[in-house]
């Protein structure tokens, strides 16, 4: 009955993961390299990166440790960004302001939305997470003051305390890394803390939780709330970084993207939803130099690594390095 | 009010025609292991989803130490310390066995919204959980993944939980299934040990466990109590005997 390999102990929480702090230390080099090369677009290019990377990581708080395939989460990063356009037409640029703010309507959308679709599990979750994120869609679509379909051009990026602390972009990257660094520590620690742990639970076996006393909807629906928050930010931080925010942030394909990010670079390890977001963006900005049709290259890449690396990227890496290491 | 640790009275539920309970009427009183037997679709695991909290029964009252727990969600008669182990082992298969008592003891020691400290470093959970790990025999197996432990590993895990939440009330619903010979033999041991710090309600199919460790009997059959009383007493019921019992104990 028993294996050698089933008597391994149990994975506990590493203090440190090398591959993350390599992988935060190489974020942090970048725009020092980038000074020798076109600085501006690496810049940007990686910024983007990071923050598709938080919401990544919301969406793998939500998929990899509650068992919640959200998808609709592309709404809270379009709330988030509509937050900082709204507020930025009627004059108010200062984070001090508009990222609580952002956090707030994001947090109050998860709630709402969240009461409603953690009722539900499974396939339904999924559609009704869909059907929430494409009313967001359709609501900021309808927003004619604030461009409807065109979208809207901020006026400036955000201030902090009226200095303008995003001015450059090296400033804006560096504040981006700070703030995914931030999300993942965060995420990080509540994995592994008492509410994770119920939260890891209810994935495992819901009618057990609430057998021991859990009751798992109002554990379910905070980390829900918390994912939404990180979405929310990933908005603000999107909404800075290209000065201009439209629906399409919000789209049902966004929402895809951001799951397919995490199972390409390993779903339920949170850097691997980093790692996932910059292979993705990386790939799609190297392959549509190319060609137009640069999915057609992609979609069998990510079948490939479905089919063959169940960890995604970081899975392959850690199962390549367990060969090299007997 | 007795000073019954559950009562059940005159009990119904029926799914469409089918009645599986009907008018079930129950005590089980401090320290007390009773255990509930009967052939297969009498009714047996029925009763105790409706004890839990994962069915609703059609009439009928249930208390747990006088309140009356039907209007309850199962995470509040849980909180009222009601524990149950399940006919199908369910424990929380990507845990270690540790994690998995920890997680119970948890449930009953402070607010489990706490978000950043890391669980698994809190020396309060982990020294319980172990201690009731250690009740059970599986303190050598602590650190496994609870999936990777043997069928009898679980069964005595799920003990472990159920002895963690410090209940009231223990439903045990056949612990011994699909269990061998010397694993069985493992768990009426623990059951021994366990008995009389609090009340049990077991339900099981091997009758040699039944008679070693039941203080009072009840026979289900059809959804009805046939017979109830000490083992003895329903040991010799003839009606019993017709019944249920005869070729295993003759």
């Amino acid at each position: 009955m028993t294996t050698l390999a089933a008597d391994k102990p149990a994975p506990r929480m590493a203090r440190f993961n090398v591959a993350a702090a390599a992988m935060f230390i190489l974020l942090a080099l970048v725009p020092l390299a980038a000074a020798f090369g076109p600085e501006s677009y690496v810049l940007s290019l990686i910024t983007r990166v990071m923050v598709f990377a938080i919401a990544a990581l919301a969406v793998d708080l939500l998929c990899g440790f509650g068992g919640l395939v959200t998808f609709g989460h592309a709404a809270f990063v379009g709330l988030g960004a509509y937050t900082v356009a709204i507020c930025g037409a009627h004059g108010i640029t200062d984070m001090a302001i508009t990222l609580p703010l952002a956090l707030i309507v994001s947090a109050a959308f998860a709630y709402v939305t969240g009461t409603i679709c953690l009722r539900t599990s499974g396939v339904y979750f999924i559609m009704i997470t869909l059907a929430f994120g494409q009313m967001a869609y359709f609501i900021a679509g309808s927003l004619a003051p604030y461009g409807g379909d065109d979208g809207i051009t901020l006026p400036s990026r955000s201030t902090l305390f009226g200095l303008a602390v995003f001015g450059s972009d090296r400033a804006l990257y560096y504040a981006t890394l700070g703030f995914l660094l931030a999300s993942y520590l965060l995420c990080r620690a509540v994995v592994y803390s008492r509410f994770g742990r119920v939260f890891r639970g209810a994935r495992e076996n819901p009618t057990r939780m609430a057998t021991i006393g859990y009751d798992v909807f109002r554990f379910q629906r905070v980390g829900y709330v918390l994912a939404g928050c990180l979405g929310g930010l990933a908005g603000f931080l999107l909404a800075n970084a290209t000065e201009f925010v439209s629906p399409a942030y919000m789209s049902w394909q966004r929402s895809g993207e951001l799951i397919i990010m995490v199972l390409f670079g390993g779903i339920g390890t949170l850097y691997g939803a980093i790692v996932g977001a910059a292979s993705y963006l990386l790939l799609e900005e190297v392959l549509a130099g190319f060609t137009e049709n640069w999915k057609l290259i992609f979609g069998p890449l990510l079948v490939l690594i479905v089919l063959f690396a169940r960890g995604g990227l970081t899975g392959l890496l850690a199962s390549i390095k367990a060969r090299l290491t007997p | 009010m007795t000073d019954a640790v559950l009562l059940i009275e005159n009990l119904r539920k029926s799914f469409g025609g089918l009645v599986v309970t009907d008018g079930v009427t129950l005590e089980i009183g401090p320290g007390e292991l009773h255990a509930v037997i009967g052939p297969n679709g009498a009714g047996k695991t029925t009763l105790i989803h409706q004890i839990s909290g994962t069915l609703t029964p059609d009439d009928g009252r249930i208390l747990l130490n006088g309140t009356d727990i039907l209007a309850l969600p199962p995470q509040e008669r849980a909180k009222l310390g009601l524990a149950r182990s399940f006919q199908i082992t369910s424990v929380l298969p990507r845990f270690s066995a540790l994690e998995n008592v920890a997680l119970a003891v948890q449930a009953r020691s402070g607010s489990s919204f706490r978000f950043l400290r890391p669980a698994a470093a809190e020396a309060t959970l982990n020294d319980e959980a172990m201690a009731a790990l250690t009740e059970v025999g599986l303190d050598q197996r602590a650190h496994i993944v609870a999936a990777h432990l043997s069928h009898g590993e679980k069964r005595a895990l799920e003990l472990a939980i159920a002895l963690a939440l410090e209940p009231k009330l223990l439903l045990l619903d056949e612990p011994m299934a699909g269990t061998g010979p010397e694993e069985s033999e493992r768990i009426v041991t623990v059951l021994k040990k366990l008995k009389g710090r609090f009340a049990m309600l077991l339900v099981e199919h091997d009758m040699n466990a039944v008679f070693a460790l039941a203080d009072r009997i009840s026979v289900l059959t059809y959804g009805r109590v046939l017979a109830s009383g000490e083992p003895e007493a329903v040991r010799n019921d003839p009606a019993v005997m017709q019944a249920y019992l005869g070729e295993e104990l003759e």
